[in-house]
């Protein structure tokens, strides 16, 4: 008798199966490989580039041509340039239509005449070129017609620029600029602060909030609802409300401080070093505690009361309650949150940059993105910066994987 | 320990504290609802503390406790140990509603927090309880306040004038003499600066990315929950990773593409972005909840003789309406507030969405009151989404919080 074993091979249902699986997976890992995936990609090449804002306009040749009288004679006058005031473009040359009735007279050496097209040659051409070149015309027939008919046809340019994004100089610049100096520790520092102080803040506000509200009275749903509200409102409202409010000018917390004659003159919240990096951090406490509220109260709310009802038999006081049963059951959920949190608090880029725009010392690796790409216009640095967050935050992805796998329902 | 476990000196304690507490809010709520001058008083909330405290736990008439503290609070504004303090222009109705209201918001939950209190030494429990008690009150007016506050300044701030903004930042009472005028930001906003036009962009962006978002999310997300293939749990994984790639490192290769392509400024520019950025949380919640259903309804329907696809569309998505909905409410959330990209990839004027609009407020030329009144525009169809169906969307927003 032998013994059965299960099969070693695939079967036929099992390989349908998966088929289908893949079938229905396929538009998502399509869709999410362009968007995602391709990016990022991209960025690691970019960030090896020379690539400033300016490299995004493409070098093309750029051609004019009018019709103008000179010494009795009519010429059309092509004026030849390169977009570019630095890149060299090769082969550059133009071709345009040469009209019956039109005679052309004697040609610039560039030009030739082949079959009813005019086609001028320029070859390599340097950055910031421009020249013009003049040909002769007459026209048979009425000569009130002739600016009509040389002006009716475009000149088709051509030529190759080079394109900084797809050529192969590469160089470590980027990196080399953003690790330099100061202003990396600085950047450093902010990140850090923000994040941790941010997320540990948020927890610990949101695990408040939520002992407040793990009781059941009238109205618990309707400041459940209103303590969710930072969270829920769109970012940009919220940001500058906050702006509005903290204003040193025309802010009410200022006014309201100093008609209680707490202080002397107006706090300049969000300009100055360090207090704008607080406030940024308390900002990111304001907006994120309702959703650390949110998961510590359903994990409360889901613990077992017997186990309060015997320690009250106890003769547990409340803090102890709380110290050694509450805690020990929500340290699950609290280290899921401060993962996820940290994560996300690491990743933020809109709320510092509506608050302060990364001023006064507020400026995180996420901002410093923008601020090499956009505000000092070196793509190729913010790219750098952009491989540096993603790194981290693979690291960061190992431990979250590491411990979020024993805590499931999340 | 044990001194501060003495009921009187518990009761003065948590009085005092109370006592401060109770005069800052009343001092804060009656300057943002009148603009004019109130402060609370330092040596009024000291003796008033005491005042309040003491008796509670020695006298047994609590009516007599009550009326005679609101009694003495009123006396003591003719003297410098007022607890709310005023400027000399608020006139004598709202120094007495200023004063009656920390009265009685100071005795009577004072009389609840110290309920157990009684002369002599407390027990541990007890005493807890009347501290918990008092950090509970105390936590309900900081929450409420640190979340209203900025909530009522945007609203009320946008139905300002300007000069009244300048001439006093902290008078927040309406003008109600100043009739439909009131509105006047909100209709030059509409009327002038085409918000009607980016409520709408808005508005179809975050329905059509519901809808693309779902029609991507919903077949990946039942493949993931209840077919069996290689590579299943390497590939929830990595929507997890995906979703945590922050949105400002992919920005920017997307704004050098859609820069180079001419896709920038387009809206179906955005829509090809907007919906992949929601897909991989939309598929994570709904594979969770999909793995929660019941398999042998679907497996019936197999039996009966439906396809895949039709086990899909006819059992499992009528169950699972409930997700759906949470689903849509967070996808059109996310989408409905999202700034970055819209920032980013969008600079024509007649294409913004609403928050691209908002931004657009925010420069020196234009008023404070606009920028809020486009805030309030931008915070209401939420709101009102969200108290409309609160249920489902914090069950979106527990799911799917693993984004920020």
């Amino acid at each position: 008798m032998t013994v059965p074993t299960p099969p070693t091979t695939r079967g036929a249902l099992e390989r349908r199966e998966a088929r289908l699986a893949w079938s229905l997976l396929l538009p998502t890992i399509t869709i999410v490989s362009l968007v995602i995936v391709l990016p990022l990609l991209a960025i690691f090449w970019i960030s090896f580039k020379p690539v400033g804002l300016a490299d995004l306009r493409p070098v093309a040749p750029v051609i004019r041509e009018s019709l103008r009288e000179r010494s009795g004679e009519m010429v059309i006058e092509y004026r030849v340039r390169n977009s570019s005031q630095q890149k060299e473009i090769v082969g550059l040359g133009f071709t345009d239509t040469v009209h019956d009735g039109v005679t052309l007279g004697v040609l610039p050496e560039q030009c030739s005449v082949d079959g009813g097209a005019l086609r001028c040659d320029f070859g390599d051409v340097e950055g910031g070129f421009n020249e013009r070149i003049r040909v002769p015309v007459t026209l048979d027939g009425d000569p009130d017609m002739l600016e009509d008919i040389v002006e009716g046809t475009e000149p088709a340019g051509y030529g190759t620029g080079d394109n900084i994004l797809t050529n192969s100089e590469f160089t470590l610049d980027n990196f080399a600029r953003i690790f330099n100096g100061d202003e990396f520790w600085s950047v450093l520092w902010a990140t850090v602060f923000y994040t941790v102080f941010g997320t540990i803040g948020a927890l610990v506000v949101g695990l408040f909030a939520a002992l407040l509200l793990n009781k059941s009275f009238r109205g618990k749903g309707v400041l459940r609802g209103l303590y969710l509200f930072p969270y829920v409102s769109p970012i940009i409202a919220v940001a500058f409300t906050w702006v509005t409010l903290l204003d040193p000018f025309s802010g009410s917390l200022n006014a309201l401080l100093i008609q209680m004659g707490v202080v002397a003159s107006p706090i300049n919240f969000f300009g100055q070093r360090p207090l704008a990096l607080i406030m940024v951090t308390v900002f990111e406490i304001w907006r994120y505690f309702p959703l650390s509220f949110l998961f510590i109260l359903a994990r409360m709310q889901s613990i077992d009361t017997d186990m309060y009802e015997a320690a009250d038999m106890d003769g547990a006081s409340p803090f102890q309650k709380f110290w050694y049963l509450s805690l020990p059951m929500l340290l699950g959920i609290l280290s899921v949150l401060f993962l996820l949190r940290f994560i996300w608090t690491f990743n933020k880029f809109d709320d510092i940059f509506l608050l302060t725009g990364g001023n006064a010392g507020t400026r995180t690796l996420t901002v410093n993105v923008y601020e090499q790409a956009f505000a000092i216009s070196n793509i190729g640095a913010g790219a750098a910066v952009a491989v540096v967050i993603f790194a981290t935050l693979l690291l960061f992805s190992f431990f979250f994987f590491k411990y979020i796998s024993q805590e499931e329902g999340l | 320990m044990s001194v501060l476990r003495q009921g009187a000196v518990t009761a003065a304690l948590i009085g005092l504290f109370w006592a401060f507490v109770i005069a800052i809010t009343v001092s804060v709520t009656l300057s943002f609802a009148s603009g004019l001058g109130f402060r609370p008083g330092g040596f009024g909330c000291l003796i008033l503390g005491f005042a309040g405290g003491l008796p509670l736990v020695y006298v047994r008439d609590v009516r007599l406790v009550i009326s005679g503290f609101v009694l003495l609070c009123v006396v003591l504004i003719f003297t410098p140990l007022s607890p709310v303090l005023f400027q000399d222009n608020v006139p004598m109705h709202w120094q007495l509603l200023g004063v009656v209201a920390f009265g009685i918001f100071t005795i009577w939950p004072l009389n609840v927090m110290l309920v157990e209190v009684h002369p002599g030494a407390l027990t541990r429990h007890a005493f807890e309880d009347a501290v918990i008690r008092f950090l509970t009150g105390f936590g309900y007016i900081v929450f409420t306040a640190v979340v209203l506050i900025p909530f009522y300044v945007m609203v009320m701030t946008s139905l300002k004038s300007q000069q009244a903004l300048l001439r006093n930042p902290l008078d927040f009472s309406i003008e109600l003499s100043r009739g439909w005028d009131l509105f006047r930001s909100y209709i030059e906003l509409f009327g002038q600066f085409n918000f009607g036009s980016y409520l709408w962009t808005s508005f179809y962006v975050s329905v059509l990315t519901v809808v693309i978002t779902l029609l991507f999310s919903v077949p990946g997300a039942y493949a993931v929950a209840r077919l069996r293939f290689q590579g299943r749990a390497a590939f929830s994984r990595s929507i997890l990773l995906i979703y945590m790639v922050p949105m400002i490192v992919l920005a920017l290769p997307i704004y050098i593409v859609f820069s180079m392509t001419g896709l920038r400024n387009t809206i179906p520019g955005l829509l090809m972005i907007y919906p992949v950025t929601t897909i991989p949380v939309a598929l994570y919640m709904l594979q969770g909840y999909f793995r929660g259903l019941p398999g042998e309804v679907e497996e019936a329907g197999l039996m009966d003789g439906l396809s895949r696809l039709q086990v899909i569309w006819k059992i499992t998505l009528p169950l699972s309406l409930p997700a759906m909905v949470s689903v849509s409410l967070y996808v059109f959330m996310i989408a409905w507030n999202e700034f970055l990209l819209a920032f980013m990839l969008l600079d024509d004027p007649s294409k913004f969405t609403l928050t691209r609009g908002v931004a657009m407020l925010n420069s020196s030329e234009i008023p404070r009151q606009h920028l809020m009144a486009g805030a309030v525009i931008a915070t209401i169809p939420i709101m009102a989404l969200f108290l409309g169906l609160e249920r489902f969307m914090t069950k979106g927003l527990t799911a799917g919080s693993v984004k920020g």
